[in-house]
């Protein structure tokens, strides 16, 4: 994209919640905004005219995407290091979607949390280690989000409060191959919305 | 708003495993292609440099010769020293029977007006020293490796009798720190040009049978939702607005519909719809993860699915009803392409830590572990069914690999400076 273009996006996102066909977008250099539609967040697309490459005709278009980031205050007990609510990570084990016991305490202080304040949100985001097919690990991902959110329902958390998503093996935050990383990866991270 | 082609990918070419120089070197990421195996039956041919006086008519030749290594079909003789010319008269019949060609291809590039050349080819039986075939080409020249390409096709199919796919198109997703690049190459790796930049991960691109659009699964919208993008225009539209992940998009044989998986009703199911977006409906209902679907010539779907415990490959109609169970053997096995003849699938086989190609054959229900690993996924046929472009790993880095269909030829491909992966092998050109 042109720094025209670039320029401008940067300026509506920074003064506003720019929403484009119900996604907003802020550039990568954009400072972060509230964002209150998080779950919705998308990025912003542009094509361009056909760029011949030697190919005659047949050259792809461009397109170009750069999705936001999110930004927001957040309640400050979600953030206490000495709360239970800061610990927001299940870990799985292979090739599995069962809610181990030891996260029993972490997952009660969410939903008591989710439980007093009706109005919070939250998203399960599933992750899976690198082996095996992408497609079959969105889908572990995604088990392994709703085993989540099955939990926190039984203990009494509104549905409507829970958002569930996967990022499959396509976002490991430890990229090695080896079982420490994989350990690493496979595993729920609870995001509150704001945050 | 400007045309915007970043950091455009210049590939080059090198055929290592005969002893053939590289075609080409350039400055940004390269995607090298090594041959690191060789099938039994191969047909002798050398391809002389043709005349002309200037690169091009070098490079004309050089892409016919690099294509035709690749195939696995054809073994390229050394031609250094035979004459560049484009007539019968001159061929060195002696010396080529000396070197073991039973074929050799000369030919000709003139340089004419307005950005326009002539290249002109001869196909020869070395040892009836007759011409099988020849045509003369005038294009524009910047369509000359297209050129190269077709010659090379045409080659192929006289010599082998199997379709030649060297004027195909690749797609696949490069990775480097930050970045995502959905990306659309000639089959041998030049031309590459991104359709797509993100800087979120991009998976699972699928052509459109006519070659006019890529279906893929894009992570931008801070979930996996498939979008549907025209590569002519770069026009793209998110396929199905639903609630959560959409994801494995699949084109029917005719083009107008797509199936996918989708966790909108929980889970991860399949479900159908209109290559516009309209129409969406459910196709599966297992309660286990049905995914990585496959829309076969005979249009019936196959797909992963656990519902029996493990992964396993199943079919079913498009109608919906009962899913075959198709794979017996192994702990796991993913992502079925089906073939263009509808007689084999390939597919992905985990032995023990390892996850390898295999290809099963519908008939006999044999099974041919194709690769070794230890991570080769994401398999697709080439349209003639005589190749298959994975992706593997290669010193610690994603490479892209080709293997012959009887496992016999294997190549690498690799960028210098990026992982890449995914690999989507386009349809014949129109």
């Amino acid at each position: 994209m042109n720094r025209l273009w670039k320029s401008t996006l940067a300026v509506l996102a920074a003064t506003t919640l720019v929403a484009l066909t119900g996604c907003s977008s802020t550039p990568d250099s954009a400072k972060p905004v509230e964002d209150r539609t998080a779950a919705t967040t998308g990025a912003t697309t542009t094509g361009t005219d056909a760029s011949t490459n030697g190919v005659g005709s047949t050259g792809p278009a461009v397109a170009t995407v750069t999705a936001g980031t999110p930004a927001g205050a957040g309640n400050s007990a979600l953030r206490d290091p000495r709360s239970p609510l800061s610990r927001r990570e299940i870990f799985y084990d292979y090739d599995s979607f069962i809610v181990k016991d030891e996260y029993k305490p972490l997952l009660e202080a969410h939903a008591a949390y989710l439980k007093t304040n009706r109005n919070a949100r939250i998203k399960v985001e599933g992750n899976t280690d690198e082996r095996g097919s992408r497609e079959y690990n969105l889908a572990l991902g995604q088990k392994r989000s709703e085993s989540v959110k099955r939990v926190l329902t039984l203990l009494g958390v509104n549905d409507s409060q829970i958002d569930t998503v996967s990022l499959g093996e396509e976002k490991p935050r430890n990229p090695a191959s080896n079982e420490a990383a994989y350990a690493e990866n496979r595993r729920c991270d609870l995001v509150y919305a704001g945050e | 708003m400007k045309k915007t082609v970043p950091s455009v990918l210049r590939l080059a070419l090198a055929v290592s495993a005969f002893g053939f120089s590289a075609l080409s070197t350039s400055t940004h990421a390269q995607l090298t292609i090594d041959i690191v195996g060789v099938g039994a039956q191969q047909i002798p041919v050398a391809v002389a440099a043709f005349a002309g006086n200037d690169a091009l008519a070098q490079q004309v030749s050089s892409v016919i010769e690099a294509d035709l290594a690749r195939s696995g079909l054809i073994k390229t003789i050394n031609a250094a020293g035979l004459p560049r010319s484009g007539e019968l008269a001159a061929v060195q019949f002696s010396e080529l029977k000396a070197r073991g060609a039973d074929a050799t291809v000369i030919g000709a590039v003139q340089s004419g007006d307005g950005g326009m050349m002539n290249i002109s080819f001869r196909l020869i039986d070395v040892p009836k020293q007759t011409q099988l075939t020849g045509l003369n080409f005038n294009v524009a020249a910047r369509d000359s490796r297209a050129t190269a390409h077709r010659i090379a096709d045409i080659i192929y199919e006289q010599l082998t009798g199997e379709k030649g796919v060297f004027s195909t198109r690749l797609a696949y997703v490069s990775k480097s720190p930050g970045r995502f690049q959905l990306i659309v190459a000639d089959s041998d790796g030049f031309n590459a040009v991104p359709a797509l930049n993100s800087s979120e991960p991009i998976i699972s691109p699928a052509w459109s049978p006519d070659g006019g659009r890529l279906a893929y699964v894009s992570f931008e919208g801070r979930k996996p939702s498939v979008y549907v993008q025209n590569i002519g225009s770069g026009a793209r539209t998110l396929l199905v607005r639903a609630a959560g992940n959409q994801s494995a998009p699949a084109w029917s044989p005719d083009g107008s519909r797509i199936v996918y998986a989708s966790s909108q009703a929980g889970g991860t199911q399949l479900f159908i719809v209109n290559a516009d977006g309209s129409g969406s409906r459910r196709l599966t209902s297992s309660g286990a993860i049905d995914t990585a679907p496959n829309w076969a010539p005979d249009g019936r779907i196959y797909f992963m699915s656990d519902r029996g415990g493990s992964p396993q490959i199943y079919r079913t109609s498009p109608e919906g009803g009962n899913a075959e169970r198709v794979t017996f053997e192994g702990s796991e096995n993913a992502n079925p392409r089906v073939a263009a003849d509808g007689k084999s699938m390939v597919f992905v086989k985990r032995e023990g830590s390892r996850y390898m190609l295999a290809v099963q054959d519908f008939a006999s229900r044999q099974v041919q572990v194709l690769t070794q690993g230890p991570v080769d996924e994401s398999p697709s046929f080439a349209p003639n069914g005589k190749l298959i472009v994975y992706a593997s790993v290669y010193n610690g880095k994603g490479i892209l690999a080709a293997v012959s269909a009887d496992g016999r030829v294997k190549q690498r491909l690799g960028a210098m400076n990026a992982d890449v992966r995914e690999p989507a092998w386009g349809p014949l050109p129109k």
